[in-house]
């Protein structure tokens, strides 16, 4: 777009709108799918996933309101939404008793103004400074939230925890929440409202700041803004956030302990932004729907679900860091092109070779994990729909050899991988 | 008289024990253009440093528009019409140039902290920051990120951030600092320009860039204003010769 504009004070405004209009179809496809998504997967196992996953995708988001757009990295941010969720926990059970009227769907607000309050709390002083000290500070913080459950023992519940009851709530316009497809449903009205106005944030003069601030605090305090007000904004923003999912916690699962306010909490959103990739607002979505898949798959499959996940996160630092939606938005111009097609077949092959090598390397640590652990555990293991008997050598040279071609073969075909990426996204 | 747009009593500043503004005293007249020269060290980006409230000065008063800015922040004296650019380029890089002239504006329009506009229907907003993209000709890069702009578009992006929200007393630190001389002369035009009618303090190492430019030329060397006079006048100053002018490299 070199000509001139003089004569338009807005940039193409037919272009503007066709922008605006498929954003909102993207907005209104997303909420039928996930209207329509209990209906195609009826299992019990799949709608608690799925559940899981609507509250780690809005938790996710409200982190990424710290560190994608306002650069802080946090340490602590379970700890607005651990809150949130005892706060919600505690206000259903007194709604249980009688004590004051509140229905189960508005309860995610009452955690959204939990983690606002301690947010506003928190906030006040350690937004004062970004980088490092912002991130020491969230670890203390997160610090004092794990004693303080030790010793608020009437309000964190001990090793215990908090128990509630979403059954015993008043009712609003006769919805139950007896069953978790009544739950997914709630989870996923509130997943699209908080989405909705988290993107809706990013666009408001305070969240625009929020990136200037991220660039470079000095000069936007030389365009007016206080740097300590636009973190101490986003830092609240975020903590109504993560308060949300912490109160659909309270109601998915009906239980809070201090484990949902811990660093490994913290820890685990900080991993889902990432590998989902922090620079896009979709990032913190995929990176949460990955995650909870993960961690829900493979903990029923290997003790070492962990240590894979970790494995993957420092992948992502070390080579992908715009993350699986940055490798997406990778291939904008060449999807825009029409020649995503052609990527089709060498993508194929060098993933497959890939997948071969990833197949042998697991195969390895899962035996090294089998002799290591289980020791007089049988002779055999289950690996991949196979027995496999660890204390022999075939199964190691299988794997070591799976993993030797893989490699190899991946050396070998990821040039035309990439030359065929290059070829695909070339500007016409 | 008028009030002056900057005016400095007696200001000091020392870092530790050395003393790098030894008591300046200097008023800028409001709708003028002056440089402030002066050789390497003398103190020039201490002494902006100093009136839009990066550094805290050690003694004396600092006044903008007839108002006490001293030991204010940096976005209380810019609330106050004051805005700078920077010697070292300063602006958001990974921000679109659409977007870093933007967030220049929006103090300026009223929008504070807010979270309850829309910043695309901002109306007045987005047409101030179009019709500056314009000024700096920058409307063809409107979308690229801001980091991956020319060495040349990148300071005129700082010129442009300093006057967008449109401050009456606008502070440009070596504005054409590594340029060609094509670009500064395109540059100069552009600071003729955006400066119309306001007040222009500026840092300059180019002398037929100041004398060409500025109504007034004040000369600080080693901490104290030695002169502050028309261009005439400082030319012909035999103690600015000797400390300043008397260097090599000439007087255009």
């Amino acid at each position: 777009m070199s000509t001139p504009v003089a004569t338009r004070p807005f940039a193409v405004p037919g272009v503007a709108r066709a922008v605006r209009a498929r954003r909102l179809g993207l907005w209104l496809a997303a909420a039928v799918v996930l209207v329509i998504l209990p209906q195609l997967v009826r299992t019990g196992t799949a709608l608690a996933i799925m559940n899981q996953m609507g509250i780690a995708v809005i938790f996710a988001l409200s982190f990424n309101m710290l560190l994608g757009q306002g650069g802080m990295l946090s340490f602590g941010h379970a700890v607005y939404f651990g809150i949130g969720g005892f706060i919600a926990a505690h206000v259903l059970n007194m709604a249980g008793r009688g004590a004051l009227w509140l229905p189960v769907p508005l309860l995610p607000l009452v955690g959204a103004l939990g983690g606002l309050a301690f947010a506003v709390l928190f906030g006040s002083f350690s937004t004062r400074r970004a980088g490092t000290v912002f991130s020491m500070i969230s670890l203390g913080v997160a610090e004092l939230m794990a004693a303080s459950s030790l010793i608020f023992d009437r309000f964190f519940g001990g090793e215990e925890g908090i128990t509630t009851n979403r059954s015993k709530a008043p009712l609003l316009f006769g919805l139950e929440f007896t069953r978790d497809r009544q739950v997914y449903y709630l989870i996923a009205f509130w997943l699209v409202v908080a989405a909705l106005a988290m993107y809706a944030f990013s666009r408001t003069p305070v969240g625009r700041m929020a990136n200037a601030v991220r660039d470079n605090p000095e000069r936007a305090e030389f365009v007016g803004y206080s740097q300590h007000r636009v973190r101490f904004v986003s830092f609240c923003a975020a903590g109504f956030f993560a308060g949300i999912a912490g109160g659909l916690f309270a109601v998915n699962y009906e239980i809070l302990t201090a484990e949902n306010m811990g660093l490994t909490a913290s820890g685990a959103v900080l991993l889902m932004a990432y590998i989902g990739g922090i620079g896009y607002f979709v990032g913190p979505i995929i990176g949460a729907v990955i995650f909870t898949f993960l961690q829900s798959m493979l903990s029923d499959y290997t003790g070492m679900w962990l240590l894979y996940l970790g494995v993957l996160f420092l992948i992502t630092v070390l080579f992908v860091p715009m993350g699986v939606a940055g490798i997406l938005m990778l291939h904008a111009p060449a999807w825009r092109s029409g020649r995503l097609g052609r990527l089709v077949a060498p993508y194929l092959v060098t993933g497959a070779l890939g997948l071969l090598a990833v197949v042998g390397v697991i195969g390895l640590l899962e035996l090294l994990h089998f002799v290591a652990v289980s020791e007089g555990a049988g002779a055999t293991k289950r690996l991949f729909w196979m027995a496999v008997a660890p204390r022999t050598l075939t199964p190691w040279l299988g794997f070591a050899a799976l993993v030797v071609v893989g490699a190899l073969g991946v050396r070998r075909t990821a040039p035309r991988a990439a030359a065929a990426f290059n070829e695909a996204n070339q500007s016409l | 008289m008028t009030t002056p747009a900057v005016e400095l009593v007696e200001v000091r500043k020392s870092f530790g024990a050395t003393p790098i503004i030894r008591g300046v005293s200097l008023a800028i007249e409001a709708g003028t253009r002056q440089a402030l020269i002066g050789p390497n060290g003398a103190g020039k980006s201490t002494l902006f440093n100093l009136i839009t409230g990066k550094y805290p000065v050690t003694t004396g008063r600092i006044r903008v528009r007839g108002e006490d800015v001293t030991g204010l922040t940096p976005y209380e004296i810019n609330r106050r019409g004051l805005a700078r650019s920077f010697q070292v380029t300063n602006i958001f890089t990974r921000m679109s140039v659409f977007e870093n002239i933007r967030c220049a504006v929006l103090w300026a329009a009223g929008y504070r902290y807010s979270f309850w506009h829309r910043i695309g229907v901002a109306r007045e907003v987005n047409e101030r920051a179009e019709t500056v993209l314009e000024q700096l000709n920058l409307t063809a890069r409107r979308d690229v990120p801001a980091g991956v702009l020319s060495y040349a578009e990148q300071r005129a992006l700082e010129i442009g951030i300093t006057i967008a929200g449109g401050a009456d007393v606008i502070l440009l630190d070596e504005p054409t600092a590594g340029m060609s001389r094509s670009e500064t002369e395109h540059v100069i035009a552009l600071i003729r320009q955006v400066t119309a009618g306001k007040t222009l303090l500026m840092v300059e190492h180019d002398m037929s860039v100041v004398f060409d430019l500025a109504d007034r030329i004040a000369v600080l060397v080693y901490g104290e204003v030695i002169a502050h006079d028309t261009p005439e006048r400082i030319r012909a100053n035999a103690a600015v010769q000797e400390a300043y002018l008397g260097v090599p490299q000439g007087v255009a």
